[in-house]
């Protein structure tokens, strides 16, 4: 592919598939990259090829997405991995930004680079789980990632099932999972009912999502869950396998001993900010939004010239706001490619922008239910893996702590926390609460410098067949 | 109070070098804008090795090696995982082979233990060396540090030696009778030790030197751990490629190959055809790197001076200023090269010659 794009969006969830249909309608030339085979994310996912699910409230809404991007003619390519981001500001010194370029492999594993005139990141949020004694037996694992069991597998985690952590996720994944007809041992929620009770306000915009939340709860009732509020898991237990956890009021008290054979925990959604990190551009701490997120104008502009983020991954907003801000933003890409006038823009703007205010408060309480809480983090038992690819405890992490380690890079020398796989995206979270308790907050620990590549890539797939000749070996240096 | 000296920059050269001096009884406040070894020190191939050296650089960087891998003697407990083993520098074409022939001879001479092997000898020293070598240089002693660990190895003998540490202290400039602008306020000092880096132009410009220093953004590659594919340091005839397989499974792949940045910037993007040149050599002269996983590829800024030597010695001119660093392959020479400039400014005779900058100065005003 040599032609260049006018707008690249990263991501099909319902921002990037909103972002792309609107920018197509409108004749730009747009291409949308997803690392699913299909488009929807992970809220409206779509179930893969040759299964047959019943539909949802969520399924219909992401159908009625993906057809509207279907019809729009905006280029699709599904499946694929994107490793490398470049172009934009990352040029030498003295040069004129260049295009936004996009390293991939594609469906088939084989690689492929694109280049656009403006980038828009769609890339969600990924899930924060804060760790605790046994959290990395098998059988524990995500709330999010359950629920990509269930829509792209049909799958459930186990028979007999804890859900755990915070937020609406807690409750939708629990109903779920009796729906399909697994025993829920026990919900344990983060949340007091004050809590929740505070958050209604926020969401009586949005009778549908309060009808579904009172429908889940119901249904525990029914079928009699125990549910703990303002309680959290203390450990998970078993030889090889999950066999118990272990829940305690937040306040402290007896420790109570469920039997489970899966435990499905999530501590809240945290913004993927990987590329936007990789173009240094400029991000603010915000734990109402789920925490740092790139630094955006009311149109979704980063502070990097072409390059916007919309979505989960601009803020913890919810899926019902991230449609509204992907059309913002690729109107806003189109005004500024000169593919717009700016009172079409205005016009067509400005429904989007009330749409959003609108989703965004409700979607704003639930984030804020689902943020970080530092008690968490502090009640880590020294003994306990924090970076679990590299088998750094929390131990570890705070004897580089009293070794002056400052800032999230210095850390991760200090310990190897966040050099493996995940780089930092399943560890991070907890290893920079640590540090900002020492540094006076987490502006002051930072971030890690984004690194390519954005996901682990295998070699072989990048090497490709090549003759030695063909290696461009720069000159020797001097001897 | 006025401090006996301050050191600017604490990267290696400059850790070393106030440790040094500490030790001998200065009272030493070291400052360095960022955290302790974050540049440079922090995040370069920590390779140890000869066949990459500069000839005229082999006496130090062979009494280097000897320090790191006896770091913790020296340093209060601090190391970096120093590990010895055998390097092999390859040729893979005729061309290739004549170079390294000839720069095996040349380094040899300067006292590296460097012979020529045939690739069936190499190989029974690397199995994982590519049957298409056509020959190969051998030095017994090599081997290869984690620079991740530079910074937390030197700290807590600093703090024993008395070294008033600055992390995040940004000097703004330094006046002729040395009272330092930083970001924690002004600070007084009998001598100064420039150990900037990069930075080292725009230091000497505080005190009115014209050093020009370039600037080489050199780009590093890590897999995922892996099984056990290679068991010495490897390089190519050029020096462009760099090789080794640290203890807990990961490769990781060097050379030089520049990538995006500047002083300023930092180093900011690889290049794509860097990156993807990068890893072809390496998966050339180790094929079972084709099973692997990238994980993370990153930049480092090495400083150049005009003839690539190193910048260590008395700045002209300037009566109680040092300066240090400009070291090609740098971090291998460096703790030794901190030991001889605390020497020179202790009134000692340093163990071997300092590289006094007046040479790179005559350049600068006959141009």
């Amino acid at each position: 592919m040599t032609a260049i794009w006018d707008i690249a969006v990263l991501g099909a969830g319902p921002a990037g598939m909103a972002a792309a249909t609107e920018a197509a309608q409108r004749g730009a030339k747009v291409v949308l990259l997803e690392e699913s085979p299909a488009p929807g994310g992970q809220v409206y996912r779509a179930p893969p090829p040759g299964f047959v699910m019943p539909a949802d409230a969520d399924r219909r809404a992401g159908d009625g997405l993906r057809a509207a991007l279907a019809a729009s003619g905006a280029a699709q390519r599904l499946g694929v991995r994107i490793w490398g981001v470049g172009g934009g500001p990352l040029v030498p010194a003295g040069e004129a930004p260049a295009p936004f370029r996009l390293d991939g492999l594609d469906a088939e594993g084989r690689p492929f680079d694109l280049t656009a005139r403006a980038l828009l990141l769609c890339t969600g949020t990924q899930e924060r789980i804060i760790p605790f004694p046994g959290w990395t037996l098998p059988g524990v694992m995500g709330l999010a990632a359950a629920t990509i069991l269930f829509k792209a597998q049909g799958m459930l985690p186990g028979r007999r099932v804890v859900v755990a952590g915070a937020g609406p996720l807690l409750y939708a994944v629990a109903a779920k999972l009796l729906k399909h007809g697994a025993a829920v041992a026990a919900v344990v929620d983060l949340a007091s009912h004050g809590e929740w009770l505070r958050a209604l306000p926020a969401l009586s915009a949005r009778p549908d999502l309060l009808a579904r939340g009172a429908a889940w709860r119901a249904q525990l009732l029914l079928k009699g869950v125990p549910v703990h509020a303002g309680a959290r898991i203390t450990a998970a237990e078993g030889d090889a396998v999950l066999e118990a956890v272990r829940v305690q009021k937040l306040q402290g008290g007896p420790e109570r001993r469920i039997e489970a054979d899966s435990l499905c925990i999530g501590h809240g959604l945290v913004p993927a900010i990987e590329a936007s990190r990789a173009f240094r551009a400029r991000h603010r701490y915000e734990p109402g939004l789920g925490g740092w997120v790139p630094a955006l104008d009311a149109e979704f502009r980063s502070t990097v010239p072409g390059l916007l983020v919309a979505g989960d991954g601009a803020g913890l907003r919810g899926a019902a706001a991230a449609p509204a801000s992907g059309r913002i933003a690729a109107l806003a890409a189109l005004r500024d490619l000169g593919l717009m006038s700016s009172a079409t823009h205005a016009v067509a703007s400005a429904p989007h922008r009330r749409d959003f205010a609108q989703a965004a408060r409700a979607g704003g309480a639930m984030a804020a239910m689902m943020a970080l809480r530092p008690a968490l983090v502090a009640a880590i038992p020294p003994e306990t893996l924090v970076c679990r690819c590299e088998g750094v405890t929390r131990a570890a992490i705070d004897a580089a702590l009293d070794e002056g380690a400052l800032s999230m890079n210095q850390l991760k020398q200090f310990s190897r926390c966040g050099m493996g796989p995940c780089q930092g995206r399943l560890c991070g979270e907890a290893a920079a609460e640590l540090l900002a308790r020492r540094v006076g907050g987490r502006e002051a620990a930072g971030f890690a410098t984004g690194r390519l590549p954005l996901r682990p890539v295998p070699m072989d797939a990048l090497l490709g067949e090549f003759d030695y000749a063909d290696i461009p070996v720069p000159a020797a240096a001097p001897i | 109070m006025k401090y006996d000296v301050a050191v600017i920059g604490a990267g290696v050269m400059g850790c070393s070098t106030a440790l040094h001096l500490a030790r001998a009884g200065m009272k030493v406040v070291l400052l360095d804008r960022g955290p302790i070894c974050r540049e440079a020190s922090g995040v370069n191939a920590g390779t140890l090795t000869m066949q990459m050296t500069r000839a005229a650089l082999i006496p130090y960087a062979l009494r280097a090696y000897d320090m790191w891998l006896r770091m913790a003697e020296w340093c209060d407990g601090g190391h970096v995982l120093a590990t010895a083993c055998p390097g092999l520098s390859v040729a893979f074409t005729e061309q290739e082979a004549a170079m390294l022939e000839e720069r095996a001879r040349i380094r040899a001479a300067a006292g590296a233990p460097i012979k020529i092997v045939s690739t069936a000898r190499a190989r029974e020293i690397e199995p994982g060396l590519s049957p298409q070598a056509l020959l190969a240089g051998h030095c017994p002693m090599d081997g290869f540090a984690s620079a991740y660990l530079t910074g937390r190895a030197f700290r807590p003998a600093l703090l024993n030696a008395g070294v008033d540490l600055r992390e995040d202290c940004a000097v703004q400039g330094v006046d002729a009778g040395f009272t330092l602008d930083t970001a924690a306020g002004r600070m007084d000092a009998r001598r100064l030790v420039l150990a900037g880096g990069v930075w080292l132009g725009e230091m000497a410009g505080w005190l009115g030197v014209p050093l020009p220093i370039k600037t080489l953004i050199n780009q590093l590659v890590v897999t995922e751990r892996m099984e056990p594919v290679m068991r010495t340091v490897l390089g190519v005839a050029s020096g462009l490629l760099s090789l080794k397989q640290y203890a807990n499974g990961t490769v990781l792949i060097g050379g030089g190959w520049q990538g995006i940045g500047d002083n300023t910037r930092g180093g900011i993007a690889v290049k794509p055809e860097s990156f993807l040149g990068n890893v072809r050599l390496a998966a050339h002269a180790v094929p079972a790197l084709r099973e692997a996983r990238v994980v993370r590829a990153w930049l480092g800024l090495e400083a150049e001076t005009a003839d690539a030597l190193p910048a260590i010695g008395p700045i002209p001119g300037v009566a109680d200023a040092w300066i240090i660093g400009s070291v090609h392959s740098g971090y291998t020479s460096g703790p030794y090269m901190g030991r001889i400039l605390a020497q020179a400014i202790l009134g000692e005779a340093p163990e071997l010659p300092l590289f006094p900058i007046d040479r790179l100065l005559a350049k600068e005003k006959a141009a």
